[in-house]
């Protein structure tokens, strides 16, 4: 029997659920209670035509044959996905809900999402949104799956809007400190430069600038500082969290998603991303004060650690949205069947170790 | 429930001169931008407080009296029609900016302010609000927010969704949350991309938190002319093939070009079958650049006219030709009715040859406006709502455009929102377990139904009576239910 079917049947007969894509990001959000099953097997690009900067395909669809097609067609995600290994899948990318650099210019995960199919929680096979820019009939239910980690439903096909490949990419290096660099960022920011990437790390600013050549040189020139050599595998690296810089043994690795004007002194970030919107910082095994430091910043921290113990390692929510959380996965999932244990559930437990 | 008892409550938390409930006061608020749909609320409340809206929403809660919220009334899908035994809700006094902060580039504003008054507020800046629906200078940001409005410039912007930061709501039992941060995004569910498009139906907003851009160094604006309808659409794909998303792109056919010359003297060409405006904006650099390839992809494409606005003064003026399609159809014909579906670009020689086979069967003249970047549909159905036959046949003819829409692969609405107007189609578009869990997500947020009851989701009985669902697999949902 086809897999759709299956968790269809099992999902109707009130059995829990659990899914995952590539299990390149298992360590995040929660550990799942119950024994998962692939998406990859429910595989293939359903639908792309490059001139409707649209592309649609089944959730076990790897990123990498989806990004490798849309190059062959000079196109690309625009919210650059991390890849956390070769097995990664677009349900697993959406699932999580996670963008890489270029997200501060052109998007989210979540931004792009056009239309998803979905099995809810009553085994119900559905579709939302469509396969066009535009479109608000119903409530955006395509939007609310992004970054859900699959509890509100087991995506089956995602559709999402895609981009051509700037003509040039350049990036600027500018060496100077984090708060120098927050600084240039809210004078360039005001000024309508193409940059598609802007991260500190290693006492140095990278801006990446991209579009139609001539208007990248003419940046380019105003901003300063050097060409960075090698660009591509610099911002690869920052995209796919593997620079040498994330990795540090013996302490946690952090996001703290904030205000991009944060002043720096707030946090002790050794990279910041999205023009100081992402920060990342190291904290000892077991220390959940980011959320603390972070919530007292209006933002949120996500542990990215592969060895914590316990919790979700994601923000505990505030009551009131908490309880509009819960609501909304009832709404979905009315009896609590899929991917038992992430995200929501042990909110509470990491909470406690605070 | 009695008028009076209704107004007593209401005005134990509201001063009750903002509360109207006398016929000359409630008429003027009978309908929204859609005139075709009127109904006179019991009450009308004009709040200017937080307090006073939680009032009105516990007050309504607690007597199961419908709430229905309107910002400046400019909707086209009748989403703040009154309801006859509730509220209407007010918010156009609720139009303060709170805050600019010209580093973080947001400002922060109240539901009532209009779309267009937040960029004059930061025009100094060198900044502006990027979503611009043609009814801008009137129609404000908490209606905006219910409708995910977007605008000739979203296929490079995008639309509200992706503009909004955070917003403040309250929910039905009057209790206040902020879903959304300063942050790019939030821990928990997407609870801003539910809450934005969702019609008031599952909360009333209250404060919203919206990015601004910086403003581009320099937009140009290319004009051209074709005379074939194909080959207007086919140069849309074509400059988006050589991987230029123009800020943006937008199409007439010839009976729009021909009302709105008429109109507003914009210089555009009344012998042709389709005319399209592409916009290119950034540095000066790039303007450049880009307008020279856009030029020479028109002209391939089979451009009998190409025009280059010349100055900033003359760029305003070809905008102003577009933005102004609806008032200028308006004077060539006692009514029109605007529809509003989104359909996958490629089909639109289709879609355009299908509505003029309609437009003969109906003998209803129709005039097309597109927002060609993204594939979303106006097409403005003429008509004389004078006679009861032509509304009608006018409501038939857009219904079947909807349909079409759907039969393409697109969607009945890109941009208006469902509404009242759009509820029949809904059931063509979803099936009966889509639309059972749109209900379920509605009742996450308003258990008892009071928010905006009837409109944007149909009920399932409605659908059988309508005659016209979703067919999933072959099979009728509900056989249970009786059919007509």
């Amino acid at each position: 029997m086809p897999l759709v079917d299956t968790l269809c049947e099992r999902l109707t007969a009130r059995e829990p659920v659990a899914v995952i894509g590539g299990n390149t990001k298992s360590f995040l959000a929660g550990r799942l209670t119950d024994e998962p099953v692939s998406m990859r097997d429910h595989a293939g690009i359903v639908n792309y035509e490059p001139t409707e900067l649209v592309l649609t395909a089944k959730s076990g669809t790897t990123l990498h044959e989806i990004e490798s097609c849309l190059r062959d067609a000079r196109q690309m995600l625009p919210f650059e996905p991390p890849r956390l290994g070769e097995s990664s899948t677009i349900g697993g990318v959406m699932a999580s809900g996670l963008s890489g650099p270029r997200r501060m210019h052109l998007g989210s995960a979540r931004d792009c999402v056009l239309g998803v199919r979905l099995i809810n929680g009553l085994g119900q096979h559905l579709k939302f949104g469509g396969e066009v820019m535009k479109n608000v009939a119903g409530y955006d239910l395509s939007r609310v799956s992004v970054g859900a980690f699959g509890t509100l439903g087991v995506l089956t096909e995602i559709s999402v809007k895609v981009l051509p490949i700037p003509e040039k990419e350049q990036t600027q290096k500018l060496e100077c400190s984090q708060a120098e660099a927050l600084e240039t960022l809210i004078r360039i920011g005001r000024r309508p430069y193409p940059v598609s990437a802007a991260s500190w790390i290693n006492q140095a600013l990278y801006i990446r600038l991209s579009g139609a050549a001539s208007g990248v040189e003419s940046a380019a020139a105003e901003i300063g500082g050097e060409v960075l050599n090698a660009a591509d595998q610099f911002w690869s690296e920052l995209r796919d969290i593997s620079a040498q810089e994330f990795k540090s043994p013996g302490r946690w690795l952090w996001r703290i998603s904030v205000a991009p004007s944060t002043p720096t002194d707030a946090l002790d970030a050794f990279c910041f991303d999205w023009a100081g919107g992402q920060r990342w910082i190291t904290a000892p095994p077991n220390d959940y004060s980011p959320f603390e430091r972070a919530s007292r910043l209006g933002g949120h921290a996500i542990c990215f650690d592969r060895h914590r113990g316990v919790g979700t390692g994601m923000q505990p929510l505030e009551p009131e949205i908490l309880r509009l959380n819960r609501r909304v996965k009832e709404a979905m999932d009315p009896h609590g069947l899929i991917n038992r244990g992430r995200l929501l559930e042990e909110a509470t437990h990491a909470n406690e170790s605070c | 429930m009695e008028t009076g008892q209704l107004v007593a409550a209401l005005a134990a938390g509201v001063q009750s001169e903002r509360v109207l409930f006398r016929e000359q006061d409630t008429a003027p608020y009978e309908c929204d931008g859609l005139t075709m749909y009127k109904a006179k609320p019991k009450v009308v409340v004009l709040p200017e407080t937080r307090d006073e809206v939680c009032h009105v929403l516990r007050t309504c809660k607690s007597l199961g009296v419908p709430v229905v919220a309107r910002g400046a009334g400019t909707g086209l899908s009748g989403g703040a029609l009154p309801h006859v035994d509730g509220v209407l809700l007010v918010m156009s006094k609720f139009s303060k900016i709170l805050e600019i902060d010209e580093d973080a580039r947001i400002a922060r504003v109240e539901p009532g302010v209009r779309n267009l008054a937040i960029s004059e507020a930061v025009s100094h800046l060198d900044l502006y609000y990027a979503p611009d629906p043609s009814s801008q200078i009137a129609c404000s940001i908490g209606g905006n927010i219910a409708e995910n409005s977007g605008g000739v410039h979203c296929l490079k912007y995008g639309l509200t969704v992706h503009n909004v930061l955070s917003v403040t709501i309250a929910l039905d039992d009057g209790s206040i949350v902020t879903v959304g941060s300063d942050a790019l995004d939030s821990p928990g569910y997407d609870l801003l991309a539910l809450t934005i498009g969702s019609e008031g139906l599952l909360a009333v907003v209250l404060e919203i938190t919206v990015r601004l851009l910086p403003k581009p160094e320099e937009m140009r604006v290319v004009m051209a002319a074709f005379d074939d309808v194909t080959k207007a659409g086919d140069s849309v794909g074509n400059i988006i093939a050589a991987g230029i998303i123009p800020a943006g792109l937008e199409m007439m056919d010839g009976p729009a070009v021909a009302a709105v010359e008429d109109f507003v003297k914009a210089g555009y060409p009344l012998d042709a079958e389709a005319m399209l405006l592409c916009e290119v904006d950034g540095t000066k650099a790039e303007v450049a650049d880009e307008l020279g390839r856009v030029e020479a992809i028109l002209k391939e494409s089979g451009a009998t006219m190409l025009r280059i606005a010349s100055n900033e003064e003359e760029r305003l003026l070809f905008w102003k030709g577009r933005k102004s399609a609806f008032p200028a159809v308006g004077r060539i014909s006692p009514d029109y009715y605007c529809m509003d579906g989104t359909i996958p670009r490629k089909h639109l020689s289709l879609v355009l040859r299908r509505m003029r086979e309609m437009s003969e069967r109906y003998g209803l003249r129709c005039a097309n406006v597109f927002h060609a970047g993204d594939g979303n549909l106006h097409p403005l159905i003429l008509f004389d709502a004078n006679n009861p036959a032509e509304v009608k046949r006018a409501e038939g003819f857009g219904a079947e455009i909807l349909e079409l829409s759907v039969e393409v692969g697109g969607t009945i609405t890109g941009e208006h929102g469902v509404g009242v107007e759009k509820i029949n189609e809904m059931c063509v578009q979803f099936s009966s377990d889509e639309l059972a869990q749109f209900h379920s997500m509605k009742a996450a947020f308003d258990p008892t139904g009071i928010l905006n009851p009837g409109k944007a989701v149909p009920t399932l009985s409605r659908c059988a009576e309508f005659g016209k669902m979703h067919i999933h697999h072959g099979q009728m949902p509900h056989p249970e239910l009786e059919r007509f």
